[in-house]
């Protein structure tokens, strides 16, 4: 390289009298070297950060992705023991409000106790309205959420309580106060005439209507109760209805009620379920909860939305069972999955009160994070030295402990449970569902159900939409590229390449938009149409060739070799308007005049307008010019000495083509499909506008599909930043630029090695 | 026969009917190429062509025979027993099929619907009456009917054949009025509202940095006063405007008979196609044409112009244009003049390759997720803390979109310029070498040069890629209607965190999401044909100038 910094001018440069080491002269080759240097380093740098940047996509994405398969973390914070604590009697149940500020303390004193979550110092004591001499046996709330406890009394009664909290802003601080109300009255309802401990109880509201269930040993209580209240006055009365069950054998465990009162779950005996249905008093079955003698049921609750029965043993096991209806309707108890917590009996399960996750703890202190859809276990962790009873903020970010005598807080950070490599994608089996399955359907209606993500219908749905184009494109590509590389004349290839670059050139949404306006309504009214065109195109093709060489030489001499594609096009016109115009006759003549209702009444082949059909007409179109110009420049790139060799020895060109011509030229054909089949997947507006986008698993040709694209288009914009929905469409992109970029690599790589090839020959 | 028979073996023997078939997949290709962008052509062009307006009375049997009227827009021949399928009292006995005709009967008012399909055999006395006019409104779609009379404020003024005349006059007096009107509202009143904003934003300001005192706010409400004063000039003489824009009303009667009186302040244009001669209605075409490209849509974007749409796609493109040309440039003389060759180059070289054909949308949740959440919410967060909690750069935008499409097109641009720096002659670097240039003298003199065409070939390819390109930009920056253009008259007169409307969105959304497809769908092939022509024409000139590069440097080989 030139070294203009060093002052290397020597005296020999001198012979024509010219002095090149005049400081003026000196100054302006240290600047040009100067320059040539900083030019250096900016090039470098700018070129490194223009590389870098177009790799960070990757790492984005992957940064993005990560957080949905972490398990969740719990940061504990000191135990403390405030004072009021050491003379309250035993807690029965704890709580924690929306805000994680106040928290709740419940004892057998029917004493309430409301505290500071953070410094745990007491705020405001409550003491419940129990009759005299009566003591608080069993604790129930109804539904996550709902904030509503029922209390089963000593003397057969309940008292049935809510706590709220109300949030103000005096003075801009932010104050919570927490309240006691009694929607059923002040007064406790007896539910056992006889006075005895009632040892259970279960609670649900249903509108107005609210059940009450209790049990005292085997014998079960269920009271319904009506609330209305009088608009003008504000008066509250109640009706009371007593429904008699078929009574069980085994003393009770543990009662719940579905919130919409439909049916009642009763735990008895070691581990039996008997399941009542609550509409006709009746008794659905009575279902064996644990297979192991060994084992029997500690806990029993229900999850977010009251369809999952949650029973955890005394081995630690925690089952979820569910109401599923066979093909008949009729419905019975099912189990679904189960979880394992260590090895000692579960003292209590904490459902979510946003997702269907849970929380549980055992009798030796350890706590786990679980979710049950996915059927995870995000964490297990000891939180407490023996038993304890525990709390879940609504938000589930917020636990607290009590056990001996203390109160501990933990920060809980479990942003993405419901994800796991299973649920997206293998078969869930999710509630009111009659079997596992395949489901996306990101939005629901209500918060009971949950967000179904499951990627592979999306997956199957891509690959389906690349199958149907690579149907149409890879043999029409592929034929023609072999044509144009190998049998066309110059001249016509030359007026040939333009178009087919056209044809690539022409934006995606424009296909699409064809596709969903113009050849999907035309697809449906002309399918017989497009079936003849199927057959009847290669054989007019071939009628056509055979015709030509039987033609007088002084007409076929006329068009020189290499014209052929030229001489079909009138040829294929004619054969696509005949077998169009003759669409109508066919439909008429086999299908009753509607081929539509034929398939799908006939043959039982639902039809959607908006199919895979037209998704690979439309998607194969634009495929084709991509598979078109690599494998024709492989197949034209093909060392002449090879073919000219294989015509000398007395082959025909076509034996030519496929002994030598072909078989040297397949890589470059094959990463000509792969490339293909990699634009294929990652297509997103025509199969965005050319199908319905429905996610089904169904190879049928005639229905739609949903494809990881199209979903990413439709749903990002409304997905909420960093949710879980959120990562999960970055998931599908990041798969999508997997498969593309695996896909794009190898078939470069194998290009390259060819071109190696051809170079040797 | 065993002659011909032997010829047809030997025929397909010599293997030519593998040759016929191949043939054929060219052909195919060629027909569907030609084919698709017939269509497109034949449909987006014969919208703006003013259809006669047929009259005919239509008896579906078992029913009292109607009037209808409207411009037949598509004619199809179904099998009997479709028709009878959905629903139809389609006797049984007859020909194997019937027609069925697309009517655009207009009057969406009136009818519910502007489309109505009619059994062709159910139609009579089909006529084309001279004086039957189309009234193309500002909403709700044409009017078909017959002009009664015209009224100015109430008051007759011409009756009969007389009014066709009045109704010409005074539909020019309506148009220059709502053409003030309009200028009025968008920039007059545009710019004191951006005013009133920038008064407010810099309050907000203030109050945030705790400067806020009493001077500051004199200053400022003063700035306010003025601002509103202007603004009550302009609503007044709006106000003004407006009443004369809906003083004249005209009533028309429809085929039925009914009257209907039209505020003329609703009528863009009356025409009667069924008395124009050719040259009218080319006239009439060239109109409608300019409409379209000059004019803002409207009815929900299915009637009226896309200009906005041309202008948002064109501003993107552009603005992208200058981001990704020095970087791809950059990026690849590094790449092949600076950067050691090795395998870690090849690497690369492939990876970037491979990057321009990675689907579209991963670039669109890239931009979505890296430059509107996360660099967007940053430089929200940094500069504009006084437009919280509204967003300014935090979401989509011009800029973001610019931005995505430039990391898309990018790729496409190291390639064609590094293939342009690869194919220049070493002898010619040499040569500028061994005459004592430095390496950067010798690229920016002799080598870059030479390459330009090859990078203006790149740069035409991003360009085509980027304008035909939608999914990425339905996360970053798209929408359907954009309330103004990122370009006016406004501080700081280029908004790149606008919303823009886009040619290729404009397609989709109006194509699948608009309510009204039927009547979209002429205006979506319109569309799609104006694409296709920009793509078409940036793509034959990137060819012809590769072209012309090869010619170039066989010239220098020889």
């Amino acid at each position: 390289m030139n070294d203009l910094a060093s002052n290397s001018m020597t005296a020999t440069s001198n012979a024509l009298g010219l002095d090149f080491n005049t400081p003026a002269l000196q100054r302006k080759r240290r600047l040009r070297a100067f320059k040539d240097r900083l030019a250096r380093w900016c090039v470098s740098i700018g070129g490194m950060a223009v590389l870098g940047a177009i790799t960070l996509i990757f790492f984005y994405l992957a940064y993005v992705v990560l957080p949905i398969f972490q398990g969740a973390e719990l940061a504990s914070r000191k135990p403390l023991q405030p004072a009021w604590l050491a003379t309250a009697a035993a807690p029965l149940l704890l709580t924690l409000e929306e805000q994680n500020q106040v928290a709740m303390r419940l004892d057998q004193r029917g004493q309430v106790q409301f505290f500071d979550a953070t410094g745990m110092t007491a705020l405001s004591t409550v003491e419940l309205p129990l009759p005299a001499g009566a003591q608080v046996v069993s604790v129930a709330q109804d539904q996550p959420g709902s904030n509503r406890v029922a209390l089963g009394l000593s003397n057969g009664q309940v008292l049935v309580f809510q706590h709220g909290y109300r949030v103000s802003y005096p003075n801009d601080v932010k104050t919570i106060v927490p309240s006691i109300e009694y929607p059923f009255g002040e007064a406790p309802i007896v539910l056992d005439a006889q006075g005895r401990a009632l040892d259970h109880v279960g609670l649900s509201l249903n509108g107005g209507t609210l059940m009450l269930a209790g049990s005292t040993g085997a014998e079960l209580h269920v009271l319904s109760l009506g609330r209305e209240e009088n608009l003008m006055t504000g008066e509250v009365s109640l009706s009371e209805e007593r429904i008699a069950l078929p009574q069980i054998a085994e003393p009770i465990k543990a009662l719940i009620i579905d919130p919409r009162q439909m049916w009642m779950y009763v735990v008895n005996g070691r581990a039996n379920a008997d399941v009542f249905d609550l509409r006709k008093t009746a008794l659905n079955g009575r279902y064996k909860l644990l297979s192991d003698a060994d084992r029997e049921v500690s806990v029993a609750t229900s999850l977010l939305g009251g369809i999952s029965l949650m029973v955890g043993d005394s081995r630690g096991g925690i089952q979820q069972w569910f109401m599923v209806r066979d093909a008949d309707g009729k419905a019975a108890l099912k189990s679904i999955r189960s979880f394992q917590l260590g090895d000692s009996a579960i003292s209590q399960i904490l459902p979510e009160e946003r997702r269907k996750g849970f929380v549980a703890l055992d009798a030796k202190g350890r706590l786990g994070v679980f979710h049950s859809t996915a059927h995870r276990t995000l964490l297990v962790e000891p939180v407490a030295a023996g038993s304890a009873l525990a709390a879940l903020s609504p938000r589930a970010n917020r636990v607290l402990v009590e056990s001996a005598g203390q109160i501990q807080r933990f920060l809980l950070d479990n942003p993405h449970p419901e994800i796991s490599w299973s649920s997206l994608w293998g078969k869930v089996w999710y509630e009111n569902y009659d079997k596992p399955d395949h489901v996306w359907q990101s939005t629901s209606a209500s918060t009971d159900n949950e967000p179904k993500l499951s990627l592979a219908p999306l997956a199957f749905g891509t690959l389906k939409a690349a199958f149907y184009a690579m149907l149409l494109a890879a043999p029409l590509a592929i034929a023609a590229a072999i044509y144009t590389a190998y049998f066309m004349a110059p001249a016509m290839r030359g007026k040939v390449k333009p178009v087919i670059e056209l044809m690539e050139a022409l934006p995606t949404v424009i296909l699409g938009f064809f596709a969903g306006l113009f050849l999907a309504p035309y697809v449906e009214g002309h399918l017989p149409g497009i079936f003849s065109l199927l057959i009847f195109t290669p054989i007019g093709i071939l009628l056509a060739g055979f015709a030509w060489s039987r033609l007088p030489e002084s007409i076929r001499l006329r068009v020189p070799e290499g014209w052929e594609a030229a001489l079909l096009i009138p040829v294929i016109l004619l054969v696509g308007f005949v077998s169009l115009s003759m669409s109508g006759h066919l439909e008429n003549w086999l299908f009753d005049g509607n081929m539509r209702l034929w398939l799908s009444n006939d043959l039982g082949i639902p039809f959607d307008q908006r199919n895979a059909l037209v998704v690979g007409l439309a998607m194969g179109f634009a495929v084709i010019p991509n598979i078109y110009s690599i494998a024709e420049d492989a197949v034209f790139s093909v060392p002449k000495s090879l073919t000219f060799g294989s015509l000398a020895l007395g082959a025909t060109p076509w034996q030519t083509l496929t002994r030598v011509v072909i078989l040297t030229a397949s890589p470059g054909i094959f990463s000509a499909l792969m490339i293909g089949m990699g634009r294929a997947v990652g297509e997103t507006m025509i199969v965005l506008m050319a199908t319905g986008n429905t996610a089904i698993m169904d190879m049928n040709i005639f229905e739609g599909l949903r494809t990881l694209a199209a979903n990413v288009a439709v749903e990002m914009p409304e997905s909420e930043v960093n949710g879980t929905h959120y990562r999960v469409l970055f998931l599908s992109a990041l798969v999508l630029l997997s498969f593309t970029f695996v896909m794009n690599t190898l078939a470069e790589l194998v290009r390259q090695r060819l071109r190696v090839k051809y170079a040797s020959l | 026969m065993s002659v011909k028979q032997n010829t047809l073996k030997t025929w397909i023997k010599s293997g030519s009917p593998w040759i016929w078939m191949n043939a054929g997949a060219v052909s195919i290709a060629i027909i569907m190429t030609l084919g698709l962008l017939t269509v497109i052509a034949v449909r987006g062009l014969g919208h703006f062509w003013p259809a006669d307006i047929v009259e005919a009375d239509y008896q579906v049997p078992g029913q009292d025979t109607k009037v209808i009227a409207g411009e037949v827009v598509q004619v199809e021949e179904i099998p009997r027993a479709r028709l009878a399928a959905s629903g139809l009292p389609v006797a049984a006995e007859g020909g194997e099929f019937m027609t069925r005709e697309l009517f655009k009967v207009g009057n969406r008012d009136l009818y519910g619907a502007d489309f109505t399909w009619v059994v062709g055999e159910w139609l009579s006395n089909l006529r084309t009456p001279q004086a039957l006019t189309a009234f193309e409104r500002r909403e709700w779609g044409n009017f078909y009917g017959y002009l009664v009379n015209v009224k100015e404020a109430g008051q007759l003024v011409a009756e009969g054949d007389a009014s066709w005349a009045a109704l010409q006059q005074r539909l020019q007096r309506v148009e220059d009025l709502h053409g003030q009107i309009v200028r009025l509202e968008k920039k007059d009143i545009g710019r004191i509202n951006a005013g009133l904003e920038r008064v407010r934003l810099q309050t907000r300001k203030l109050e945030l940095q705790g400067t806020l005192d009493a001077v500051a706010q004199a200053d400022l409400d003063a700035e306010r006063a003025i601002w509103d004063a202007e603004y009550k000039v302009l609503e007044n003489q709006l106000g003004a405007l407006y009443q004369a824009f809906n003083r004249d009303s005209i009533t028309v009667r429809t085929t039925e008979g009914r009257e209907v009186e039209l505020s003329l302040g609703k009528v863009v244009r009356a025409y009667r196609p069924n008395a124009m001669s050719t040259l009218d209605k080319l006239g009439f075409y060239g109109g409608k044409l300019w409409e379209f490209v000059s004019d803002d849509p409207r009815e929900a974007n299915t009637e009226g112009g896309i200009f906005p749409a041309i202008f948002g796609t064109v501003m993107m493109t552009l603005i992208m244009a200058v981001i990704v040309t020095p970087f791809g440039v950059v990026a690849a003389i590094y790449l092949r003049e600076y950067a050691k060759q090795g395998p870690l180059t090849r690497v690369i070289r492939i990876a970037v390759n491979n990057l321009a054909g990675v689907p579209a949308i991963v670039y669109g949740v890239f931009g979505l997720g890296f430059f509107v959440y996360l660099l967007g919410g940053s430089l929200d967060r940094l500069f504009f803390p006084e437009s919280a909690p509204a967003p300014t750069f935090g979401t989509p935008g011009l800029l973001w979109a610019s931005l995505t499409l430039a990391i898309l097109a990018v790729p496409v641009v190291i390639v064609a310029t590094e293939e342009g720096l690869a194919r220049i002659p070493r002898a010619l670097r040499e040569g500028s070498l061994a005459l004592g240039a430095t390496k950067i003298e010798t690229l920016w003199r002799v080598v870059l040069p030479m390459a330009s065409p090859a990078m203006m070939t790149g740069l035409i390819l991003a360009v085509a890629r980027a304008a035909g390109e939608v999914a990425p930009l339905m996360l970053v920056g798209v929408v359907k209607l954009a309330p103004s253009l990122p370009l006016d008259g406004n501080y700081p007169y280029l908004h790149l965190d606008q919303k823009i409307m886009h040619l290729g969105f404009h397609i989709y959304d109006v194509g699948f999401q608009s309510p009204n497809v039927e009547a979209a769908r002429p205006l979506v092939y319109a569309t799609a044909l104006l694409l296709v022509l920009v793509i078409a024409l940036l793509n034959l000139s990137a060819v012809y100038l590769r072209n012309q590069l090869r010619e170039k440097y066989k010239a220098l080989d020889h």
